[in-house]
């Protein structure tokens, strides 16, 4: 099962298997990782399971659709070019050993 | 132990009541009554996904069950607040024991309201509001070749929409002359029963149901004597709007109108009770009349607002409310409150599925319903956020970037 670690605004990490198919969103939540709040539930609508991708790991991503790139520009904390919506961010194989950093707020 | 915050109901509202209070520094006890068998779950999923087969049980719960013990909150399931001693400042629980609290926050939620006519009652019917329900559904539109639903709003229409998915024939009866009526304006009803009508969605407005029996409704054209028309199905699923769970704040003497009223702090009459969410009619500045809203965003916002002022930080509630609704391939995002327009304006073609409806009262806007321009959308929340000036020229001019108003 592919490795996803969360590394907290504070700079701590956590490691955690997700499941293929699952969301990185859903895998943090599962996990604990209060920083990632995902009000709308994953549907693209709410910008609260905001994350920083690490730059290794950017170009391996697909890339956003038009509603994704939208929404990032209602986060709460300031968009960067690695901003994603974990909740778009479909975990697998591939993405084994990724790294998201989660921001100081959602909300 | 020192009271501390008891939450009424178990929904999203009252799940995010507790989380936003932890995450907001609170550190007393926190106790959530939930009538429910399951830990808070997603209500969204319940006419989409999770119908469909597509999202499992566990992916509709809002968090995992350990998160509960793990922040100190108390989930108690299977258990019903029956009455408030607000002398006492304790509710007393079904299981008998009275329960103190310090601030108590009501987030009742609504029920559905109930099909009046002969034989509503009859198995082959179902209703929407809890995932046991919601499972029900699934379960037996697997089996079901012919599916009715009553009621033409969100609900029914995402309800329709997911039945088409599966295949099944699929006719909507609605009591008012358009779907979504008291929500968006003609132009919207029409391209959504167009869109419905073009899956293979037989829709029939303005219809009144006289009577259900088991495999069969019978309805006619609204306020006519004519015979009536019976159509058979194996599954009639109802979704004709809420009540309000106002009971228990009844019983205890705070004041009601639609809803539980409170103030912009969301406080009840009684300065330690607040109410949240779907059952509390609240002031709205942007509004001219008191709300009562049904929505993810409504019942997060306010648990946020209440959590803050518990915590010493109160601020009037003003969150721009927001909405939407999946149906088939089609993304509806409704932002403000539209109630009152005077004046439609659509920015985009319709024709290539992507347009927005801008509502303005008196040249002021109200309010953006977006059909798959998430963008608009955005921007739409923003703009109303700051009460930014727009003139129906700008909203219908697409070379004018709304991100720049």
């Amino acid at each position: 099962m592919p490795k996803i670690t969360y590394i907290s605004h504070a700079g701590q990490a956590a490691e955690f298997e997700v499941p293929v198919g699952m969301s990185v969103m859903e895998g943090g939540v599962r996990n604990g990782i209060d920083e990632i709040v995902a009000e709308c539930g994953g549907s693209c609508l709410c910008a609260t399971c905001h994350v920083y991708v690490d730059e290794h790991w950017l170009p391996l991503l697909d890339p956003m659709a038009e509603d994704e790139n939208a929404m990032l520009e209602s986060t709460a904390a300031e968009r960067l070019p690695n901003s994603r919506l974990s909740c778009q961010i479909i975990v697998k194989p591939s993405l084994d050993g990724l790294k998201v950093r989660t921001p100081e707020t959602q909300k | 132990m020192e009271p501390g915050v008891v939450i009424v109901g178990g929904g999203q509202g009252g799940y995010q009541a507790a989380a936003s209070l932890r995450t907001e520094g609170y550190e007393g006890p926190i106790t959530i009554v939930s009538e429910e068998a399951h830990i808070p779950y997603q209500r969204p999923p319940l006419s989409k996904a999770f119908v469909l087969g597509k999202q499992d049980l566990d992916r509709v719960y809002l968090r995992p069950e350990n998160y509960y013990a793990d922040h100190r909150i108390d989930l108690l399931r299977g258990e019903r607040v029956e009455a408030i001693d607000r002398a006492a400042s304790t509710v007393k629980l079904r299981s008998g024991a009275p329960l103190p609290y310090r601030y108590l926050i009501l987030a009742t939620g609504a029920r559905n309201r109930e099909l009046p006519v002969p034989g509503a009652d009859s198995e082959s019917v179902c209703y929407l509001r809890t995932v046991d329900e919601s499972a029900e559904i699934r379960f037996r539109l697997q089996a079901a070749r012919r599916v009715v639903v009553i009621g033409g709003g969100f609900i029914g229409l995402e309800i329709a929409a997911t039945a088409r998915a599966l295949a099944k024939e699929v006719t909507v009866l609605e009591a008012l002359p358009r779907v979504m009526a008291r929500a968006v304006a003609p132009v919207v009803s029409e391209y959504f029963e167009k869109s419905h009508r073009e899956q293979g969605v037989d829709i029939r407005l303005h219809t009144e149901i006289t009577e259900i029996s088991r495999g069969s409704v019978g309805f006619r054209p609204r306020g006519s004597s004519e015979r009536q028309t019976t159509i058979e199905a194996e599954l009639i699923v109802v979704g004709i709007g809420v009540v309000p769970n106002t009971d228990l704040a009844r019983a205890a003497g705070l004041h009601i109108a639609n809803g539980i009223a409170v103030d912009e702090f969301l406080r009840t009459s009684d300065p330690n009770i607040f109410a949240i969410g779907d059952c509390a009619e609240f002031p709205h500045p942007h509004a001219r009349a008191r709300v009562r809203l049904e929505s993810v965003q409504n019942a997060v916002d306010h648990a946020l607002a209440v959590a803050r002022t518990i915590t010493g930080k109160p601020a009037p509630y003003t969150a721009i409310p927001w909405f939407w609704s999946d149906q088939f391939d089609i993304r509806l995002q409704m932002a403000g409150l539209c109630a009152g327009f005077d004046q439609t304006v659509i920015r985009g073609m319709m024709d290539n599925r992507k347009f927005s409806v801008f509502y303005f009262r008196s040249g002021e806007l109200l309010g953006i319903d977006s059909i798959n321009r998430p963008a608009d959308h955005l921007a739409a929340r923003k703009l109303l956020a700051a009460r930014k000036r727009v003139t129906a020229e700008q909203a219908a001019d697409e070379t004018v970037n709304l991100k720049d108003l």
